[in-house]
C-alpha cells in the first residue's frame, strides 16, 4: 500500500514536470519602483536599427558573439528579439507578448518595440493600453523640439499624447541611375532628369525612351504603389467595418496594368525579393526607384558595394510627393527598465551627435529639422552612393510637407493584399472583377471583423 | 482458506496499466483536449480584433454555412490536383526501382547506395526543399538563367505566376521527397512473395512483364492500396511545400492554395472559430479515410477459411 502511494506520487510529480515548462511564475509583485530591470528586451523586425543603436549609443560595453545580445557599461543586457514584417508575423509575436506583459516576469517583459506606419496606429492606441506616453517616461517638448512635427503628430492620440519617438524622417525622391540617364537623356546632372520625370505626363515620356532605348523606366508595380497610396483622401477602412478603396488606388491599378504589359516595367512581383535586388545590382536595366532616404543604405547599397554602379546613382524629385515606412521607438507598457528606456529614446532620436552621424554614415535623413537644413546647405555633405551628391535639399520640402493624417492600423494588410490579389490581374491570369472578388476575400480572412462591412469601390 | 483468495487476487495487470497511463495521460492533455477545444470553438465567433479578443459568442453552426459558401472546394481541389501530380510519377518511379532493386537476374551493384539516394531528399526538411526550389525556379533564378544562356527560351518563364507552373513544382517535389521512401516499401513488400512463384513462372517461359503484371502487382496489392491511403491522407495535409514556394499566397489566383495553408491563413488572424469549423471538416475527411485503412489491415477471414465455410454452405444448400 505504501509502495503503491509511492509511486502514484512520483507518477504525479513527473506530470507536473511535464506541465510546469508551459507556466511561469506571475509577475507583477517583482517590480520594485526605481530600481531597474537586468534585462532589456526590445522587439524589432530587422536588424537595421539594432545596427544603428550598435554603432552609435555610448552606453555599449561590448556586444555578444552572435550579437543578439547587446551588454551596458552598467550590466544591462539589451535582448533584440527579431521576426519579419512580412505576412504580419513581427505583429503577431509582439502581440503575443504584449498580451502577457503581466503574467511574466519583469525579466521576460517587452520593454521597447519599433512600429511602422502601416501599423502603428494599433499599438498607440490608448485603448489597446500597450504603448507608455512620453510624458509619462518624463520626455519633455523641450528635448524633442527639432524633430520634424509630422513624426510626432502620427504618434499623437486622441488624448493629446505622443506614443513613439522616430529618429528618421521618411520623405521619398527618385533614385535613379546615372549611367542610363546618360546614354538616354545625355545628362546625368539632377536638375536635367528632375525636369524630365517632373509630373506623370514627363515621367511617361521619359518612359517612352528609355523602352526604346531598351531599359525599364522602374522595377515592379510595388515601386510605385507609395506614390498613389499616400496621395489618397481618406484611410482604408471606414468605422472598423467598411473597406474603402480610393480613387487613387484604381488609377494605380489602370497605370501599373498598362506599365506592365508594355514593358515600361520590369514586371517584378514585389519588393524585398532577389530580383528586385538584382535590379538593384550593377547588371541591371532598371533606370530608377522610388526610394526615402532610408531606402539608400538599406536596399541599394547591400546590391552595389564594390560593383561599378557603387557611386552610379543620383536623387531628384519624385513626380509626385510620397513618404514610405519611417520607424518609431515605443516604450512598452509595464516595462521595468522606463529609465533605460527613456535615455535610448532620447539618444537616438534627439541627440545631435547621434543623429549627424546617422546622416553622414548611414545616409539616413534624422529626425533633426534644424540640423537637416544646415547639412542640405553645406558643400562638404554628401553621399558617396550618389557620387557626393547632397540630397537632402530634394526632401527638405518634402519633408515639411508629409501628411500622415490617412494612414490606418489597416495599412500593411491592404499594402500586401492588394499588390498581390491585383499581381494576377497584372499578369493577365484573371479579369479586373476576379481580381476585386480576390481582394474583398483576402481582406475579410485577415482581418475577421470586416465581414460583411462590404468593400466601396470607387 | 486464506491463502487461496490471496492467490486468486495477485494481478500483474495493474503493472501494465501503470506503465501505459502516462501515454494516455499526456495523449489526453496534449491530444484529446486540444481536439474537444478545437470542436467547441468551432461553434463559436471566436478571434482577435487587433489587439482585442472578440467572442467567443455561440454561434451556432454559422461558421461552417460561411465556410461551405466559401471557395473551400477549390482549395480541396488544388490540394487533391497537386497530390496527384506528386503521387502518380511516385508510385510508377517506385514501382519500377522496387521491381529492379528485388528482381535476382538484374545483379544491380550498389543496391545499397542507390537505396540510400533515393531516400536522402526526405531527410531534408520539406521547408528547406521548397525554398530551394523557390530560389531554383524564381524569374532570375539558375534555371532560368541556364535556359537563357542555352538559348533554348528567349526570356524567363515564370513559373510560380503561372497555374501548370506552380502546380508542377509543388507536384515535382513532393514526387521527389517521397518516391524513394515508397520504393523500400514496396521492395520490402516485393521481397515478401515467395521466390519459387517466379521461378516456375520462369520455367514456364515467362517474360519480364508478365511476370510484373501477373504476379508481383496482384501479390503486393495489399500494400499499394496501404501506400494509396496513407500518401492520400499526408496529401490532404500537405502544407509546407506550396506554403513556403508561394510565399503564403497561393499563387497565382489561389490556385496552389490547399485546405491546411487556408486554415492557416485563419490562425494567423487568430480566427478560432472558422479555424475550428475548418479542421472540424478535415477531421471527419480524415476520419473516413482512416476507416479505410483499419478495414484493409483487419481482414476478418485472413486464411480465406470463412468464405471457403459460405461457399460450403452454399453448396450445401444447392
Amino acid at each position: 500500500m505504501k509502495r503503491r502511494i509511492w509511486y502514484a506520487a512520483l507518477m504525479a510529480a513527473m506530470i507536473l514536470g511535464l506541465l510546469s515548462g508551459c507556466g511561469s511564475s506571475p509577475g507583477g509583485s517583482d517590480v520594485v519602483p526605481g530600481v531597474e530591470g537586468k534585462i532589456l528586451n526590445i522587439y524589432v523586425w530587422n536588424d537595421e536599427f539594432q545596427g544603428k543603436f550598435n554603432a552609435n549609443y555610448p552606453e555599449i560595453d561590448h556586444l555578444s558573439n552572435d550579437k543578439s545580445v547587446t551588454f551596458l557599461k552598467d550590466g544591462t543586457e539589451i535582448h533584440w528579439v527579431i521576426n519579419p514584417t512580412q505576412d504580419g508575423v513581427y505583429q503577431q509575436k509582439l502581440d503575443e507578448a504584449l498580451l502577457k506583459q503581466d503574467r511574466v516576469s519583469a525579466d521576460e517583459r517587452v520593454d521597447m518595440y519599433l512600429v511602422e506606419a502601416d501599423y502603428a496606429l494599433k499599438y498607440i492606441d490608448p485603448e489597446a493600453n500597450v504603448a507608455m506616453p512620453i510624458s509619462q517616461l518624463g520626455i519633455t517638448d523641450a528635448d524633442i523640439a527639432n524633430q520634424y512635427r509630422y513624426t510626432l503628430d502620427a504618434m499623437r492620440t486622441a488624448d493629446g499624447e505622443i506614443r513613439g519617438l522616430s529618429y528618421q524622417a521618411t520623405p521619398g525622391m527618385l533614385v535613379y541611375r546615372r549611367s542610363i540617364a546618360k546614354a538616354v537623356l545625355g545628362t546625368d546632372d539632377p536638375e536635367t532628369v528632375a525636369a524630365a520625370v517632373s509630373d506623370w505626363d514627363k515621367f511617361y515620356e521619359t518612359a517612352e525612351r528609355m523602352k526604346d532605348a531598351g531599359y525599364y523606366m522602374y522595377s515592379g508595380r510595388a515601386d510605385t504603389y507609395r506614390v498613389y497610396s499616400n496621395n489618397v483622401s481618406s484611410p482604408w477602412v471606414k468605422n472598423d467595418k467598411t473597406v474603402v478603396v480610393d480613387p487613387n488606388m484604381m488609377r494605380w491599378v489602370e497605370r501599373s496594368l498598362e506599365d506592365t504589359r508594355s514593358g515600361i516595367n520590369h514586371n517584378v512581383p514585389g519588393q524585398w525579393i532577389d530580383e528586385w535586388n538584382k535590379d538593384m545590382g550593377p547588371d541591371s536595366k532598371v533606370f530608377c526607384f522610388f526610394l526615402p532616404a532610408w531606402g539608400l543604405d538599406v536596399c541599394i547599397k547591400p546590391n552595389v558595394t564594390d560593383t561599378a554602379a557603387a557611386q552610379d546613382w543620383a536623387s531628384c524629385p519624385s513626380p509626385q510627393s510620397f513618404f514610405w515606412g519611417g520607424t518609431w521607438l515605443v516604450a512598452a507598457q509595464g516595462s521595468d527598465n522606463p529609465e533605460h528606456v527613456k535615455d535610448i529614446m532620447l539618444k537616438m532620436t534627439a541627440d545631435r551627435d547621434i543623429l549627424r552621424s546617422l546622416a553622414v554614415n548611414n545616409g539616413e535623413m534624422s529626425n533633426d529639422q534644424p540640423l537637416m537644413e544646415e547639412l542640405a546647405q553645406s558643400p562638404d555633405f554628401g553621399i558617396e552612393l550618389l557620387g557626393g551628391q547632397n540630397y537632402l535639399g530634394v526632401l527638405s520640402e518634402v519633408a515639411a510637407n508629409i501628411d500622415l493624417s490617412n494612414i490606418s492600423s489597416y495599412d500593411q494588410g491592404c499594402v500586401e493584399e492588394f499588390q498581390n490579389t491585383f499581381g494576377d490581374y497584372f499578369n493577365g491570369k484573371i479579369s479586373l472583377e476576379k481580381a476585386k472578388a480576390n481582394f474583398e476575400m483576402s481582406i475579410t480572412e485577415r482581418y475577421p471583423w470586416l465581414v460583411g462591412g462590404g468593400v466601396e469601390w470607387p | 482458506m486464506q491463502n487461496q483468495k490471496k492467490l486468486k487476487t495477485v494481478s500483474y495487470a495493474k503493472w501494465g496499466y501503470l506503465f501505459i497511463l502516462p501515454f494516455f495521460l499526456s495523449y489526453a492533455i496534449f491530444s484529446l483536449i486540444p481536439l474537444a477545444d478545437t470542436i467547441r470553438n468551432s461553434f463559436y465567433e471566436y478571434y482577435a480584433f487587433g489587439l482585442k479578443t472578440v467572442g467567443p459568442n455561440w454561434t451556432g453552426l454559422s461558421n461552417y454555412i460561411s465556410l461551405l459558401s466559401s471557395d473551400l472546394p477549390k482549395y480541396a481541389w488544388n490540394t487533391f490536383v497537386m497530390w496527384i501530380l506528386g503521387f502518380v510519377p511516385q508510385i510508377v518511379v517506385a514501382l519500377v526501382l522496387a521491381s529492379w532493386f528485388t528482381d535476382a537476374r538484374l545483379k544491380i551493384r550498389g543496391k545499397q547506395f542507390f537505396k540510400v539516394v533515393i531516400y536522402l531528399p526526405n531527410l531534408i526538411m520539406a521547408s528547406a526543399f521548397a525554398m530551394l526550389f523557390f530560389a531554383l525556379f524564381s524569374n532570375a533564378g539558375p534555371i532560368n538563367n541556364i535556359l537563357l544562356n542555352m538559348g533554348v527560351i528567349g526570356e524567363a518563364i515564370r513559373f510560380m505566376e503561372s497555374t501548370l507552373g506552380a502546380r508542377t513544382l509543388v507536384g515535382l517535389m513532393n514526387f521527389l521527397m517521397w518516391f524513394g521512401n515508397t520504393t523500400i516499401m514496396l521492395m520490402a513488400a516485393i521481397m515478401g512473395i515467395n521466390p519459387s512463384i517466379f521461378e516456375a513462372a520462369e520455367l514456364d517461359g515467362c517474360t519480364h512483364l508478365q511476370k510484373f503484371f501477373k504476379i508481383t502487382l496482384p501479390q503486393i496489392k495489399p500494400l499499394l492500396t496501404y501506400t494509396l491511403i496513407t500518401s492520400l491522407i499526408g496529401g490532404l495535409q500537405m502544407f509546407d511545400v506550396p506554403q513556403i514556394l508561394t510565399g503564403g499566397k497561393g499563387a497565382p489566383d489561389r490556385t496552389t492554395m490547399t485546405l491546411i495553408m487556408y486554415l492557416n491563413k485563419h490562425l494567423q488572424a487568430k480566427n478560432y472559430g472558422i479555424a475550428g469549423a475548418l479542421s472540424v471538416f478535415l477531421f471527419i475527411i480524415s476520419a473516413i479515410l482512416c476507416w479505410f485503412v483499419f478495414k484493409m489491415n483487419t481482414d476478418p477471414d485472413p486464411d480465406g477459411s470463412k468464405s471457403a465455410a459460405k461457399r460450403a454452405k452454399k453448396g450445401g444448400n444447392a
